[in-house]
């Protein structure tokens, strides 16, 4: 009889111990997903961003330039986030460059890029004197957002309106191919 | 690379027959549009104006809307000098519902705009000045019959704080052709929401 409850004993604890160390991986496991998933999203000034626009490497660039606000830009959010991981294996960085207001950075932006879980690299860029720097992105750029530089090298190519996957694809592979 | 650089063409034609429009210089066409209060606005309404703040604008873009004092600020401050404000809806309203006529009505009331506030209901209007955003400003000085372009671009140089703007464009334009001298800078680039267009 001694001897069972000996037995019984340490079984449950034996499991005890299990469940302790499953509980304890779970919750290092669960903070550790939940830190990769608040990525950073650094605020720039153009300046500081500038060097983003004319890396001169074999990697291809898609820099799009967004805002939560913009309808037509968010439209376009899922086909740039598919590309992304289309090409996640290759020479290719992709930037999601926010033009959201200092103000809604915390209160709009942090939480959009946090539901939509975003993949893709953001940026938030403080530089409110636009007719200083749009021009240095592209010449043929009003100011209008949706916007986005794909380049690799001396490749440029920019456009003033929404794209989609394909034509996005298109550009990519292009730009691929010497 | 063939393909490429005909991809490049195709990609730099369609930017050039979207960069129509006026430019500094350029003589601009009057308009007839229904303002919030049911009349037909056109700049010849207006024989005592020395010129015409045009203000390609919109309800629902938040830049448009950070820039609503400063509209009304413009207007009052300008029209008794003889520039008063016009400002124009381009937008479909099928495609941005924010922007219809009747939403325009209850902005200006809220905001007690004491400019007109038109739709550019076919979309021609916007596309023959070559406005690419809202906002997006066009200063004209009329000379004689003529509307002349003396201005292109933004109101100032930081839309989301008015203080801390310390290039004021529009303002430093008129005061230049007031002087009989050409503005610095006749043209400035803007973040802004694009025109929203009706899907056919």
């Amino acid at each position: 009889m001694n001897k069972h409850a000996v037995r019984l004993f340490t079984l449950i604890m034996n499991r005890l111990i299990v469940v302790l160390t499953l509980l304890v991986l779970s919750a290092w496991l669960f903070s550790g997903a939940g830190e990769k998933a608040a990525r950073p999203v650094p605020t720039l000034t153009f300046e500081a961003f500038e060097p983003m626009l004319a890396k001169r490497n074999d990697t291809v660039y898609v820099i799009n330039f967004w805002a939560t606000w913009c309808a037509p830009c968010v439209k376009e959010l899922p086909d740039f986030e598919k590309l992304n991981q289309k090409y996640s294996k290759q020479k290719f960085r992709m930037i999601l460059v926010s033009l959201d207001f200092n103000r809604q950075k915390e209160s709009r932006l942090i939480p959009f890029v946090q539901q939509h879980k975003l993949k893709a690299e953001v940026v938030h860029l403080n530089a409110p004197d636009a007719n200083a720097w749009i021009a240095k992105v592209n010449p043929d750029w009003s100011g209008a957002i949706p916007a986005t530089l794909i380049y690799r090298g001396d490749r440029k190519i920019f456009r003033e309106g929404s794209y989609t996957f394909n034509e996005l694809d298109a550009i990519v592979k292009q730009l691929f191919t010497k | 690379m063939k393909h490429f650089t005909m991809l490049l063409t195709l990609l730099a034609l369609s930017a050039s027959l979207m960069a129509q429009g006026y430019k500094v210089g350029d003589k601009a066409a009057d308009f007839r549009l229904r303002n919030v209060d049911g009349r037909m606005i056109s700049m010849a309404d207006y024989p005592d104006a020395k010129g015409f703040i045009i203000i390609f604008t919109c309800n629902h873009c938040p830049y448009s809307v950070a820039y609503e004092d400063r509209k009304i600020e413009l207007h009052n401050n300008f029209a008794p000098m003889g520039y008063p404000v016009i400002a124009i809806n381009p937008n479909d309203s099928i495609a941005q519902p924010q922007d219809s006529f009747s939403k325009m009505q209850i902005r200006a009331k809220e905001k007690g705009f004491p400019f007109p506030y038109v739709l550019d209901a076919d979309q021609t209007v916007y596309k023959e000045y070559g406005a690419t955003r809202t906002p997006h400003v066009f200063l004209l000085q009329k000379q004689g019959a003529d509307y002349i372009v003396r201005y292109i671009g933004a109101i100032d140089n930081n839309h989301e704080d008015a203080a801390k703007a310390d290039k004021k464009y529009v303002k430093e334009a008129i005061n230049a052709i007031e002087r009989g001298e050409n503005p610095d800078p006749d043209f400035t680039r803007a973040i802004g929401c694009t025109i929203k267009v009706r899907k056919s």
